[in-house]
């Protein structure tokens, strides 16, 4: 509950220095808006695990400031339980031609305890078409951590797209608390073909993905029994509007 | 309140206008127009739409040349309109942009434009509020000169072209915004890749690809809005708008592209086409067998089918992703065959600025006396000096058009208005003669050739990922308004950076377009400005008020390619109350 109040308190101030921009911007109405899933998938374990996983983000904003809500989340079908849940608010803004920074709040809230973080990004598309989505966090216990996201398009034909993607995650240091090691500690390595069936609304895929955990991590994990490494079956839809 | 402003408005413009409308002769005529949301059928999907008198296109509004008219505009949407007659020169005040001329039209309101009607030719009219004309608020205008033209034609029809979307003009823009690519259905797939490994080789390919891949540009990035329908007088290439004729006659064939993003190559096989204006101004007759409609412009043609037999009006997106399509026959239901549309060009990087076509001394003007032959060394030259950082290891012999042997050996297919070696230059599709610029010579100038007294630099620029349009860099919203001093000839230098064509739109004033042939240069309301090329017009600034200045793409003027213009000073009777705009209401 408390977690949900600190959530909207983020919102609500996230909001309010946006504000000025769009008081300017409603004259010319070029506030945008978009929201996106990336993943929106059933997974199907080598082991019989079953989960449902999302990754998404959503926006409005001018072309100069956008306020960027992006969540992600593993509901461990079996046990209905999250495995990972976070979400998080920040404000976005160019600094070139493909790249933007942005800052804010990230909460991470799975089964277990919970973890705030102050995170800065950024994110971008890279030369030869890669998108990059990248942060930094510092957690309330003063840990660091990153992540990278990597994606990349093949067009099969301009309806069918092959999508390899890959996320890292890192510590600087561990927190054992919430299981995790210092250095690189997961990996996830995704291959989703796609299909346009409704323009760029609605585009349904299969695919696997692959993941992994390395050192402290791993052994966190293979403690409670899990496996430190698992391939899955995915069936989804990205979704945007 | 309003009419009386009106009243006086006109007025005012009768005494700064002076002698030229004698006011005795003039007729006045009344005309009205409602705005209304509309249902428009393309043969391919339905879709609510807004439109003029319950339809899209709206009607044939005809006029006289030296007529006062009157029109009564009725705003029966639920949200602000207004109508911008386009091409058309008039007081600023008449000229229909929310903001800058007037306040816009509420909804439930009436306003009347009062304005005298001092030209002649073919135009049109469309909204200039918010999307509404992506969204089909168009109409045409066909105004008869008070002497009569001089070339012979013994009927007359309007042919506007529209790219009629499935989608709202709003929601287009947010999904461009959000992804720019959205609607580029287009783009090079491995399979493509694999066509080209086959037949420039893998080297050659992947170079081309990692070149691209460098500036994150597309080469099939020539219509930003695909998917949408093309229309010829509402009419889909399914529903076929038919015009008859007789044998023998000749048929005037007003051509206008009222299409929010899409232009047209087009042609009518088994007929040449005379051009005799371009945008309402009468040409030297120049004979053809296609021309490329930008968007905004206007075209007449003469047509002459001998034969008691159908003829296909064809006009094939530029990116050639659909077609628009019309028939002329002898009698309704006759049919003629339907072209295949020709491949789909691919841009170069000649359209990326990175070729020796960007380079300074590319002056139309100097053209006609330039030596094409000598190019040749110049080019490679410069080349080697050249920045080449983005461009390692291209392969310049299998990128398509820049064969640079192919295009300097046939002279006809050398247009100065596309950068050397550009993948856009348009080929007739029967290897015949294809408009340019170039061929186009005005009839019987209308300024008197004097240099002109400043330049103004526009540089066309734009940021095609984040899908933000500008003019040196600098959007609309954060822009000065370019200040223009009444009784100067302007020359404006337009520079696109992009990789996108421009149409780009002076409102109440006329663009002189340099094509090297001093007073016979043509005069125009949109210039359209090719990927990596600078084009020069020039306006004679006899306009008092405020203007509209923009990029007739719907969604890049949106997007922030557009400037206010200012006219400062003229004749008193005419800029009373001009420039503080208070007056207005």
């Amino acid at each position: 509950m408390t977690g949900l109040k600190k959530s909207l308190l983020t919102a609500v101030i996230s909001l309010s220095i946006l504000a000025p921009v769009t008081g300017y911007a409603a004259e010319t109405s070029n506030i945008y808006y978009g929201v996106q899933m990336e993943e929106f998938e059933y997974r199907y374990g080598e082991g019989g695990e079953e989960l449902f996983a999302f990754d998404g983000d959503a926006f409005i904003g001018t072309d100069e400031l956008k306020l960027r809500w992006e969540g992600s989340g593993e509901l461990d079908l079996n046990v209905n339980r999250f495995e990972s849940l976070s979400n998080q608010i920040a404000l976005q803004t160019p600094i070139s031609d493909f790249w933007d920074i942005k800052g804010g709040i990230r909460y991470s809230s799975p089964q277990g305890p919970d973890r705030w973080y102050a995170a800065v990004g950024l994110s971008g598309l890279a030369p030869q078409w890669m998108e990059v989505d990248t942060h930094l966090f510092l957690s309330e216990k003063g840990k660091l951590s990153a992540d990278l996201d990597i994606e990349y398009e093949i067009l099969l034909t301009n309806y069918l797209t092959l999508t390899p993607s890959a996320n890292i995650e890192a510590a600087f240091s561990s927190d054992r608390e919430i299981g995790v090691g210092s250095g690189i500690n997961s990996v996830e390595a995704g291959l989703r073909l796609s299909y346009d069936v409704w323009d760029r609304i609605l585009s349904p895929y299969v695919g696997v993905v692959y993941e992994r955990k390395f050192g402290q991590t791993a052994n966190f994990v293979e403690a409670e029994g899990e496996s430190a490494d698992i391939w899955y079956a995915v069936i989804g839809a990205k979704l945007m509007f | 309140m309003r009419i009386s402003f009106m009243q006086k408005a006109c007025l005012g413009l009768a005494m700064a206008a002076g002698v030229a409308l004698l006011p005795s002769l003039s007729v006045a005529k009344t005309y009205n127009l409602t705005v209304d949301k509309v249902m428009i059928d393309t043969g391919d999907f339905q879709k609510e739409g807004i439109g003029y008198n319950g339809k899209s296109p709206g009607p044939v509004l005809r006029f006289q040349e030296g007529e006062d008219v009157t029109i009564n505009v009725t705003n029966n949407l639920d949200e602000s309109t207004s109508i911008h007659w386009h091409g058309l020169i008039l007081p600023f005040q008449m000229d229909g942009v929310p903001k800058i001329s007037f306040p816009g039209i509420e909804p439930g309101e009436t306003f009347t434009y009062k304005f005298p009607i001092v030209q002649s030719g073919t135009y049109w009219f469309h909204s200039h509020s918010g999307f509404q004309e992506p969204d089909g608020a168009y109409g045409s205008i066909v105004i008869e000169p008070e002497k009569r033209d001089p070339f012979r034609f013994d009927k007359d029809y309007v042919v506007q072209f529209t790219d009629t979307h499935p989608h709202s003009g709003k929601r287009i823009f947010r999904n461009l915004k959000m992804s720019a690519d959205y609607y580029n259905r287009q783009q090079q797939t491995l399979g493509d890749f694999f066509s080209d490994v086959s037949k420039n080789g893998f080297k050659a390919t992947v170079d081309d690809r990692m070149a691209w891949g460098d500036m994150r540009m597309m080469p099939t990035d020539i219509e930003d809005v695909q998917g949408f329908t093309p229309l010829i007088n509402g009419k889909g290439p399914e529903q076929n708008w038919t015009g008859l004729f007789e044998p023998k006659e000749r048929i005037r064939l007003r051509f206008i592209n009222s299409s929010a993003m899409t232009y047209f190559d087009v042609r009518i096989p088994g007929l040449q086409m005379t051009v005799v204006a371009a945008d309402g101004n009468n040409v030297q007759p120049v004979t053809v067998d296609e021309l490329r409609l930008g968007v905004a412009e206007t075209y007449d043609v003469i047509v002459r089918p001998m034969d008691d037999k159908a003829y296909t009006i064809f006009g094939a997106s530029m990116g050639r992703t659909a077609y628009a399509r019309a028939t002329l026959a002898p009698r309704q239901g006759m049919v003629a065959e339907i072209p295949e549309m020709t491949k789909a060009p691919l841009l170069t990087m000649a359209d990326m600025g990175m070729d020796h076509g960007n380079m300074e001394g590319m002056d139309h003007s100097n053209m006609s006396g330039m030596d094409h032959s000598s190019m040749k060394d110049m080019d490679h030259s410069k080349m080697k000096s050249m920045d080449h950082s983005n461009m390692k290891g291209m392969d310049h012999s299998s990128m398509k058009g820049m064969d640079h042997s192919n295009m300097m050996g046939k002279e006809q297919e050398k247009d100065s208005f596309y950068a050397t070696g550009s993948g856009l230059v348009p080929t007739a599709a029967n290897g015949g003669k294809f408009l340019s610029y170039a061929d186009l010579k005005a009839q019987k100038p209308l300024y008197e050739d004097r240099d002109a007294t400043r330049e103004i630099e526009l540089r066309l620029t734009g940021n095609m990922e984040r899908y933000i349009w500008s003019i040196n860099g600098v959007k609309y919203e954060d822009a000065d308004p370019v200040i223009l001093q009444y009784g100067e000839r302007v020359r404006f230098k337009f520079v696109n950076e992009t990789m996108m064509t421009h149409p780009m739109h002076l409102h109440g004033m006329w663009s002189i377009l340099d094509v090297g042939a001093g007073k016979w240069d043509p005069i125009k309301h949109t210039i359209s400005v090719a990927p990596g090329t600078t084009v020069y017009s020039e306006t004679e600034v006899d306009a008092p008020g405020q203007w509209a200045f923009h990029c007739h793409l719907s969604f890049h003027m949106d997007a922030g390619m557009f400037r206010k213009i200012v006219v400062e000073g003229g004749p008193k009777s005419a800029s009373i109350d001009l420039i503080g705009n208070g007056g207005l209401q």
